[in-house]
């Protein structure tokens, strides 16, 4: 029932959590949008269309957080245990903010921008309350 | 293609005012703003009488979050006595007050205002790094605070992104941290008044005084790279490519330029204005420059009918040293890719060519977020008029100076040109 899902936040974050990297394509200009808008903001045209991203991507500039907001403390990330951020292009084109996984947080001067990444979905919460929050990793 | 912008009728500073910066556990936001408000009142060199002020706009971002206190046009309208007359909030992150600066300008060119106060106050040390963080981060874009993405993360990965492209290192992000220190020591106002250098020669004398082993730095790049003293915050950025977490106020009279001569036979006049707005991280096809910066720039320049080599000096959003990097090249006063080289020359020196942060900046004199627009622009009215005391520009016949004002990662952004006529 793809199609008929609304182009909003909530619904990407519907998705996220069934592990499915959406994006929306204008119809008219053809660009693409992750997360999905409803209106294209170079044409204003309201013809959208659903597209799955195949979730792979290259990493374009990152950072390696050692002071985070409390939420992300409360994670257990810290000085000590730093956690990595970044600008994943998609194979499509498209852009994305994503927290990157399976990297040396630690050390981060080994880490390299254009290193090829998949996604990995990570769902957190407990019952009632999940959350995903979608990352990459290297392939 | 921009259309030429001109002001309704002229608009003149004629009175400027600055609290101290810093974290001040016993000065509250209406203490700062009173600060900032008396020293404004005995700039007007012929004087004002606070009763003819015609409207208030003062820059806030987010006392809400910070002091759980929102509305702060109408409590600083009554700590001055100001009101029933209007007292406008304007938030726009940290470039709060530089909105508050613009709206008071087209208050007046519209003739509907002959007298405006403008400026702003943040109140932020009362709550935690990881708390101040947060409220920060409330200025981010939805996808990239929740995933825990920070205001030092953001600019970290601008940063990597700009080595990246243009080849420079965290080695030119610290010759804009030791400038700023060096131009800072002559600021009584800035939260860190003190060189890197002054800091090194403290912390040596307390390590000798403890009996602890006293620090071999052989120079300030080497104390930098030392991370007991200056630990990782969000890599590449390290503490001291960060600004601190401050309290602070500042304001400035706005008046009509037909009556500006009944304040002072000094004034400055506003030669140029500019505002421009940006995407989220995500959306950006290029990470080494801020659209909003160019198009403000743009804008004033057009207004002005100056180009960026007339501007003689500049106090630009600094937040973090790659910032200012970044914003040299996007205001047009080198080449998109050169920023760290023209810092590593020396042309942004208080005595270079170009002379970038004379107060220290964001960096050292404090980024209490709502006040630091109007905080800059105190700046350049205190180098225009001659008043800069030892960091004084060494230049006699300065005339021409901008303030450029960032909120979010590029969000909003203004641009301001004041001249000596």
């Amino acid at each position: 029932m793809t199609e008929e899902r609304p182009f909003s936040d909530i619904t990407y974050e519907q998705f996220l959590s069934e592990e499915k990297l959406m994006a929306s394509r204008c119809k008219k200009c053809g660009r693409l949008f992750v997360p999905p808008r409803s209106l294209c903001p170079h044409c204003q045209s309201l013809k959208m269309e659903w597209a799955q991203m195949k979730g792979k991507g290259r990493l374009v500039a990152f950072t390696s957080i050692a002071i985070g907001p409390p939420f992300m403390v409360k994670e257990g990330y810290n000085t000590r245990h730093p956690y990595c951020i970044g600008v994943v292009e998609l194979e499509e084109g498209a852009r994305i903010v994503a927290r990157i996984e399976g990297v040396a947080a630690n050390n981060p001067e080994t880490i390299r921008i254009g290193t090829p990444l998949t996604v990995q979905y990570l769902h957190q919460g407990a019952q009632g309350n999940l959350k995903t929050f979608l990352a990459f990793k290297p392939v | 293609m921009l259309r030429e912008r001109k002001l309704g009728r002229g608009v003149a500073v004629v009175g400027a005012g600055l609290s101290k910066f810093g974290v001040f556990k016993d000065k509250n936001s209406k203490d700062l703003f009173t600060e900032a408000f008396q020293e404004m009142l005995a700039s007007v060199d012929k004087g004002l009488e606070p009763k003819d002020i015609d409207a208030l706009y003062l820059g806030n971002f987010t006392n809400d979050f910070f002091t759980h206190q929102a509305h702060w046009g109408p409590i600083i309208a009554d700590l001055i006595g100001h009101t029933p007359k209007a007292a406008t909030r304007t938030e726009g992150a940290c470039a709060s007050s530089g909105l508050a600066f613009r709206e008071g300008v087209f208050a007046i060119a519209s003739g509907f205002y002959d007298i405006v106060l403008v400026g702003g106050v943040e109140e932020m040390s009362k709550r935690t790094t990881s708390e101040v963080t947060e409220g920060l981060a409330l200025a981010s874009s939805p996808y990239e605070g929740q995933i825990g993405l920070t205001f030092p993360g953001c600019f970290a990965i601008m940063a990597t992104a700009y080595f990246e492209k243009y080849g420079a290192t965290r080695q030119h992000l610290m010759n804009v941290t030791v400038k700023s220190h060096n131009n800072a020591r002559f600021n009584p106002k800035a939260q860190f008044n003190l060189s890197i250098r002054d800091i090194m020669d403290s912390r040596i004398e307390r390590a000798r005084s403890k009996g602890e082993p006293i620090p071999a730095w052989k120079d300030e790049q080497e104390f930098l790279l030392d991370p007991v003293v200056n630990p990782v915050v969000s890599w590449p950025l390290y503490l001291f490519d960060c600004c601190p977490i401050s309290d602070g106020a500042s304001c400035m009279l706005l008046v009509a330029e037909e009556i500006a001569k009944n304040f002072t036979d000094n004034p400055l006049h506003v030669a140029g204005i500019g505002q421009g707005s940006g995407l989220d991280l995500h959306a950006v096809d290029d990470l080494t420059f801020f659209e909003a910066t160019r198009h403000a720039a743009n804008e004033a320049f057009k207004m002005s009918g100056l180009n960026p080599e007339e501007i003689q000096f500049a106090e630009v959003h600094d937040c973090f040293s790659i910032a200012e990097i970044i914003h040299l090249e996007d205001l047009g006063f080198c080449k998109p890719g050169e920023g760290y080289k023209v810092v590593a020359e020396g042309i942004t020196k208080l005595d270079g060519p170009k002379p970038i942060n004379t107060s220290g900046g964001l960096k050292c004199k404090g980024h209490p977020v709502g006040a630091t627009g109007t905080a800059q622009l105190y700046e350049v009215w205190k180098q225009l008029r001659g008043e800069a005391g030892k960091r004084q520009i060494p230049n006699p016949n300065l005339r021409v100076g901008a303030a450029h004002n960032l909120g979010g990662t590029g969000g909003t952004c203004t641009v301001t040109i004041l001249e000596r006529r």
